[in-house]
């Protein structure tokens, strides 16, 4: 039934390890917390993603003398990529979902709270609690805030009944699973892309791939329609060329140069207006455009753009000393807003962070990111980039990098979607493990 | 099987060189998947020549020919040496 993931009894553990986990966090007191030495220079990290995970482990690696602490709201992290599998049938909620006892267990003191402040003076973040935690230096990699005001007629209570499914939280991915699962055949799904930059741009065309994959199956006489902010996308030809062969006839692609820009929803009514069409949906999942999470302007790392400039060789805040910024809320020049660019930005952080605290100049380095987007059960394509800091930028390294090719062969599209699965075990076992 | 490895700071854990953050997305030193290959272990020249096979096109690849044309090779060279001495 799944092609990865492993056994049906695999998953049935993970299950009770999660339940497990979130028992143990439950009647786990929040305080008192192993304590930092003192006087051991302490980091604090907002947000236990990728980033921000990949992060704590690198500190913890790195230097045992420097005192990390995760703060993370969810007790539980959904991971997003290749979540839109579920919607395909291919995978489960379980295979996504990830505990922090693997991070505690590396000495990592991991705090489930959210973050309301931040006080770059007196170097402090505010916990929900009200409780402070100082730091040293701060990483926050807290990842995206979605801009509900910005459809008219979207908003975070709409979210609720079309769902975007665009965080690291079970729930939306699965409510939207349930609606196609629901929804009578000869229907129309709709879909909405924003601009970028955005979290993996890829994500919507994948979403669309996926639910295309199950309607073909299941909803034969379903449509499915992609109403796009932008005039082009990331792997459009790919996308396109697979759709075409996949599920011909069953995804539409409507660009603003064709329909307009989107104007307004109607949730009650079911309708998703463009400047000069009109779309009857029977399932929608908007995806609004997006800025770096709040706790970020709080902090005074956001730009006027909503996102973070940094420091290429550091990841430290353009706008605030002693703050870091990584993953998705950070402008790193090309680097892409991905989880495995975040994994990696963790990693190049955590050692120039080292490097700073021991009073030496951190080294730059290349950069590498590889994006899977599942197209179909044996049908993924890939986005690979090397990128390296030139004058206060992440640029692509010429020659290299680039996407699969156009006209590949099956057993070529049915490795890179063994390839997807793989990397997600190999780096969510090596970030959360 | 997820195995927690902590790699201790004193003798035999080579540090990361920054290089080679991005290769452990896929080969994991620890743990990883069986599907994508073990790099840990083998020998320098062994990688050295599988870039370098990758780079000309020579052995045919997925990802690993558009990535290996991103690195120089005094990098390669510093990628393989690492992977080498993990073990």
């Amino acid at each position: 039934m799944r092609e990865a993931g492993g056994t049906a009894a695999n998953a049935k553990n993970r299950r009770q390890f999660l339940r497990n986990a979130v028992a143990a966090a439950a009647t786990a007191a929040p305080w008192p917390l192993p304590l930092i030495a003192q006087g051991a220079p302490h980091v604090v990290i907002i947000g236990g993603g990728f980033a921000g995970a990949s992060c704590a482990r690198a500190l913890r690696k790195d230097n045992a003398g420097v005192g990390v602490t995760l703060v993370e709201r969810q007790h539980i992290y959904t991971a997003p990529p290749l979540c839109n599998g579920i919607l395909g049938g291919l995978r489960t909620l379980a295979d996504q979902q990830f505990g922090y006892g693997g991070i505690r267990a590396a000495g990592i003191r991991v705090v489930n709270a959210a973050a309301t402040a931040v006080n770059p003076h007196a170097r402090s973040v505010t916990l929900g609690s009200g409780d402070k935690l100082s730091y040293d230096r701060l990483v926050i990699a807290a990842g995206i805030e979605l801009r509900f005001d910005a459809i008219a007629g979207y908003s975070e209570a709409v979210a609720e009944q079309l769902p975007h499914a665009w965080t690291s939280d079970g729930t939306q991915i699965m409510l939207l699973q349930r609606q196609i699962e629901a929804m009578e055949d000869g229907g129309l799904v709709a879909i909405t892309a924003p601009a970028n930059p955005a979290r993996c741009p890829p994500a919507p065309y994948e979403r669309a791939s996926m639910i295309a994959y199950f309607l073909k199956r299941r909803k034969p006489r379903s449509k499915l329609v992609i109403i796009d902010a932008k005039d082009q996308f990331t792997m459009q030809a790919l996308f396109q060329e697979a759709w075409n062969a996949l599920y011909p006839g069953l995804i539409e692609w409507a660009p603003p140069s064709k329909g307009g820009d989107i104007a307004s929803i109607d949730a009650a009514k079911k309708t998703i207006n463009t400047d000069f069409d009109t779309y009857n949906f029977a399932v929608a999942s908007v995806i609004p455009p997006q800025k770096a999470a709040a706790i970020a302007a709080r902090a005074g790392v956001a730009d006027r753009t909503g996102w973070c400039p940094v420091d290429p060789i550091t990841f430290e805040s353009l706008l605030q000393k002693n703050i870091h910024v990584i993953g998705d809320a950070a402008l790193a020049g090309a680097m892409p807003k991905s989880a495995f660019a975040a994994a990696v930005e963790g990693e190049l952080c955590a050692s120039a962070i080292v490097a700073l605290i021991a009073g030496k100049t951190p080294a730059g380095a290349k950069l590498l990111s590889n994006c899977y987007s599942l197209v179909g059960r044996d049908y993924a394509i890939s986005d690979t980039g090397v990128f390296r800091p030139v004058a206060g930028q992440y640029v692509e390294v010429a020659g290299a990098g680039g996407v699969s090719p156009l006209d590949g062969p099956p057993a070529l599209r049915a490795e890179e979607a063994r390839f997807a699965h793989a990397w997600f075990r190999t780096a969510t076992r090596e970030t959360f493990g | 099987m997820c195995v927690l490895v902590v790699v201790p700071t004193g003798a035999g854990a080579a540090p990361l060189p920054p290089v080679v953050a991005g290769c452990c997305g896929c080969h994991a030193v620890h743990g990883g998947d069986r599907a994508l290959p073990l790099l840990a272990g083998r020998s320098a020249s062994q990688i050295v020549a599988e870039m370098k096979a990758f780079r000309t096109g020579a052995r045919p690849a997925t990802v690993m020919g558009r990535i290996a044309k991103g690195f120089t090779p005094d990098e390669i060279a510093a990628i393989a040496a690492w992977y080498a001495g993990q073990r």
